[in-house]
């Protein structure tokens, strides 16, 4: 069946999960943080009939101090760049406890979460393998704040270009972040995979059917997630919603989704607000000037244009 | 019974991880572990094996990945050497933790730099203080009885610590030797089915690896040296029970000749069999000299060690890895923590030999019984052949 076939039920206002959330409340995450709204829609989407795998960074930190834990799943933290991995081992063993009779008695979805860093740069290779590998039951997810915000708001190769961050901080020789944003998106599209989607927890349901469908689908997917970070970028805490809106409407974060390699995007922005809109309300982009904004501008509306012609070159 | 066949060590340890029904492998290659994996991938592909081979990125990877797969529920096993146990370094030191009952066979060689991929005991000594489990085998039906009993002590419900089995690297790894493969109802009537007393199960959900602050951080540590202190009793059983199914007794500590003799060596691995063959001719001659071969590295066998040396005047430790910047080597500080303090009081000298692959020989062997039994003091540990 292509993966495009594939049917899963969908989430929608009125058929919205009830019961108590997959995340439970309680968890020490900071106040308004995207990032942890993000993770316990896409748990409430899923339940706790799934194996969850964490990477080493907010998401684990806040949400696990031993003995309390906020998971409601089968749930394990090994390290900072090994989610993939472990989450590899964790699905080849359900496999083969399943076909030799010793548990499992149904199809188990492995669940790796991991922030930008334990993504895109240290955690770039083990992810690479387990797409490369194949697994069957086998979803990645990258909560993206962009930078390494659990140790302190250091950049990563997910920070947009010009962000001020603890590492690429702004100085009289700089402007923050020098380099552009690594396309996480599409390194996990070029391995073939039949899944990769992006997210963002301001367009919820969207969010949450993006994860039923890529556990559904049988072969590695993966999800990017836009995760708004009050504390990293120096927003008021009741703005994260607001900046996911803008995220999408200045074309800085597109939602769309590669399936059998097929593009579409979920989200069409034929006329964009201005991304000064969308850097106003962030302290991290406070001292970019006019050519600044000019610049990025045209490299976000150049990466926007490029999406939208695979989408109309490879359709869904 | 089982069958004495001729077989390469490396392919015997891999007869040994196929009888013992294994769920999950994950490896990548590096020599001289490479004979394992190859033949664990055949036998996989041909259908002997039920399991699922992951063909990990990396030995980083392959750890994470036998510790998620053992925490699911599955036997799983990997092997590596050298660079790749170091690569898996931050693993090995999280798996014991999380109590995840891996079975790591380490063809052992040396650390780069510079690179050599010869044997030596750098690599396994990197790791010493992770809470392994570690076992030393001398030549190759050892090598693979102790893989079957690494499976059995690991996965004990009282233990569930993950255990290494260290084989010299080509002077054992690659060697073709005569060894009994048994039989596959000896080993299941000895190795029951894993059933891991805590895993992942969506009916029973745990979290597993949370955040352990100041207020229990000592504490995991604290257990974790208790649990490897209490396998000892485990590991002794398990060593009764393998000799009742399969005839071939192990001890922790294994002894040559110490009866009366005045000048002992202690050593781990392959080594022992060019010291026995030195014992014997320095034996022939009138000397009062004998063997101590250390079985169990992790956790340290005291009791036995001490009845061991408890007659001798000379121990001479000979270490396969130099601890740089120290006087004493990594085999050598423990015997003499041991001795100090007990009862015990010979005169203990320590020697390094056979880095990167360089030849063991009895004249090193006859050289360091005459220097442990001279007057003369020693004041650090003597790396033995090196080059003028
Ligand atoms: C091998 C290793 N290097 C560095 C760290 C320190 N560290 C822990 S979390 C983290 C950053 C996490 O950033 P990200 O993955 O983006 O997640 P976030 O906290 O932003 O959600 C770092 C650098 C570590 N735990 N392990
Ligand atoms: S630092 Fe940012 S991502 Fe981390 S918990 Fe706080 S708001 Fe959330
Ligand atoms: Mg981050």
């Amino acid at each position: 069946m292509r993966a495009a076939d594939v049917p899963f039920e969908k989430v929608t206002a009125k058929n919205f999960p009830k019961g108590p959330d997959s995340l439970a409340p309680g968890h020490r995450a900071c106040q308004g943080c995207g990032e942890v709204l993000a993770l316990r829609l896409l748990l409430k989407s899923l339940g706790t009939e799934f194996i969850a795998v964490s990477a080493t960074g907010c998401m684990e930190v806040c949400t696990g101090p031993f003995p309390q834990s906020a998971w409601r799943m089968p749930w394990i933290h090994v390290a900072f760049e090994n989610a993939a991995a472990v989450a590899s081992g964790v699905e080849a063993a359900t496999h083969v406890l399943r076909r030799k009779g010793r548990g499992y008695d149904q199809r188990i979805p492995v669940v790796a979460v991991a922030g930008d860093g334990g993504t895109a740069d240290i955690g770039l290779q083990a992810l690479s393998g387990a797409l490369e590998r194949y697994h069957e039951n086998f979803v990645y997810v990258c909560l993206d704040n962009e930078a390494y915000m659990n140790t302190g708001i250091q950049r990563s190769s997910s920070t947009p270009f010009g962000a001020n961050t603890t590492t690429s901080p702004v100085g009289s020789h700089s402007k923050g972040q020098y380099t552009w944003k690594k396309n996480m998106p599409a390194i996990a599209a070029a391995h073939g995979v039949p899944y990769v989607a992006t997210a963002n927890p301001a367009f919820h349901l969207d969010l949450m059917n993006k994860i039923r469908r890529a556990v559904a689908i049988k072969g590695p997917a993966y999800l990017h997630v836009y995760a708004p970070c009050p504390t990293g970028w120096r927003m008021k805490p009741e703005l994260a919603i607001e900046s996911g809106k803008l995220a999408v409407a200045t074309r800085i974060f597109p939602l769309y989704e590669v399936i059998d390699g097929n593009y579409v995007i979920n989200r069409k922005v034929d006329n964009p607000t201005p991304i000064s809109e969308y850097f106003k309300i962030q302290g991290r982009f406070r001292h970019l000037k006019e050519d600044d904004i000019s610049t990025i501008t045209n490299r976000v509306n150049q990466d926007y244009e490029r999406l939208v012609a695979l989408s109309e070159r490879f359709p869904v | 019974m089982g069958k004495r066949i001729g077989i390469e060590v490396s392919l015997a340890v891999s007869e040994a991880v196929k009888l013992a029904n294994t769920d999950v492998i994950a490896a990548y290659p590096i020599t001289p572990q490479t004979h394992i994996v190859e033949h664990l991938s055949e036998l996989v592909a041909d259908g002997s094996l039920d399991a699922a081979y992951i063909p990990v990125e990396s030995e980083h990877s392959a750890m994470s990945s036998c510790i998620g797969s053992s925490a699911a529920g599955a036997r799983t096993f990997t092997a590596t050497s050298s660079q790749g146990l170091a690569l898996m370094n931050e693993m090995i030191y999280i798996a014991p933790i999380l109590r995840t009952p891996i079975v790591l066979a380490i063809a052992n060689r040396a650390l780069s730099a510079p690179i050599n991929i010869w044997n030596d005991h750098s690599d396994i000594m990197s790791v010493r203080d992770a809470g392994w489990i570690s076992l030393f085998a001398e030549n190759g039906q050892e090598a693979l009885d102790l893989t079957l009993l690494a499976f059995r002590i690991g996965e004990d419900p009282a233990v569930s610590l993950p255990v290494n089995v260290n084989l010299d690297g080509f002077t054992l790894s690659h060697f073709i030797e005569p060894i009994i493969i048994p039989d596959q109802q000896e080993v299941d009537k000895f190795l029951p089915p894993y059933k891991p007393s805590l895993q992942l199960d969506i009916k029973n959900p745990i979290s597993i690896g949370l955040l352990g602050g100041p207020e229990c951080y000592t504490e995991s540590r604290k257990a974790a040296d208790d649990i490897l202190e209490a396998s000892v009793p485990v590991i002794k059983k398990a060593f009764d029970e393998f000799d009742k199914v399969f005839g071939r007794k192990y001890q922790v500590v294994e002894t040559y000749c110490i009866e009366d003799a005045e000048t002992v060596i202690v050593l781990m691995g392959s080594i022992a069999e060019t010291a026995m063959t030195t014992v014997d001719e320095l034996r022939a001659e009138g000397k009062k000299v004998g063997l101590v071969r250390i079985r169990l590295w992790r956790p340290f066998p005291r009791t036995e060690l001490l009845a061991a040396l408890s007659k001798a005047k000379n121990v001479a430790v000979v270490d396969r890895h130099v601890v740089l910047g120290s006087d004493t080597s990594a085999v050598g500080m423990e015997i003499k923590s041991l001795l100090y303090g007990s009862q015990l009081n010979p005169k203990v000298t320590n020697y390094v030999l056979g880095l990167g692959g360089r030849d063991v020989t009895r004249e090193e062997f006859r050289y360091i019984f005459d220097q442990a039994a001279s007057g003369e003091a020693q004041v650090r540990c003597e790396i033995v052949g090196v080059y003028e």
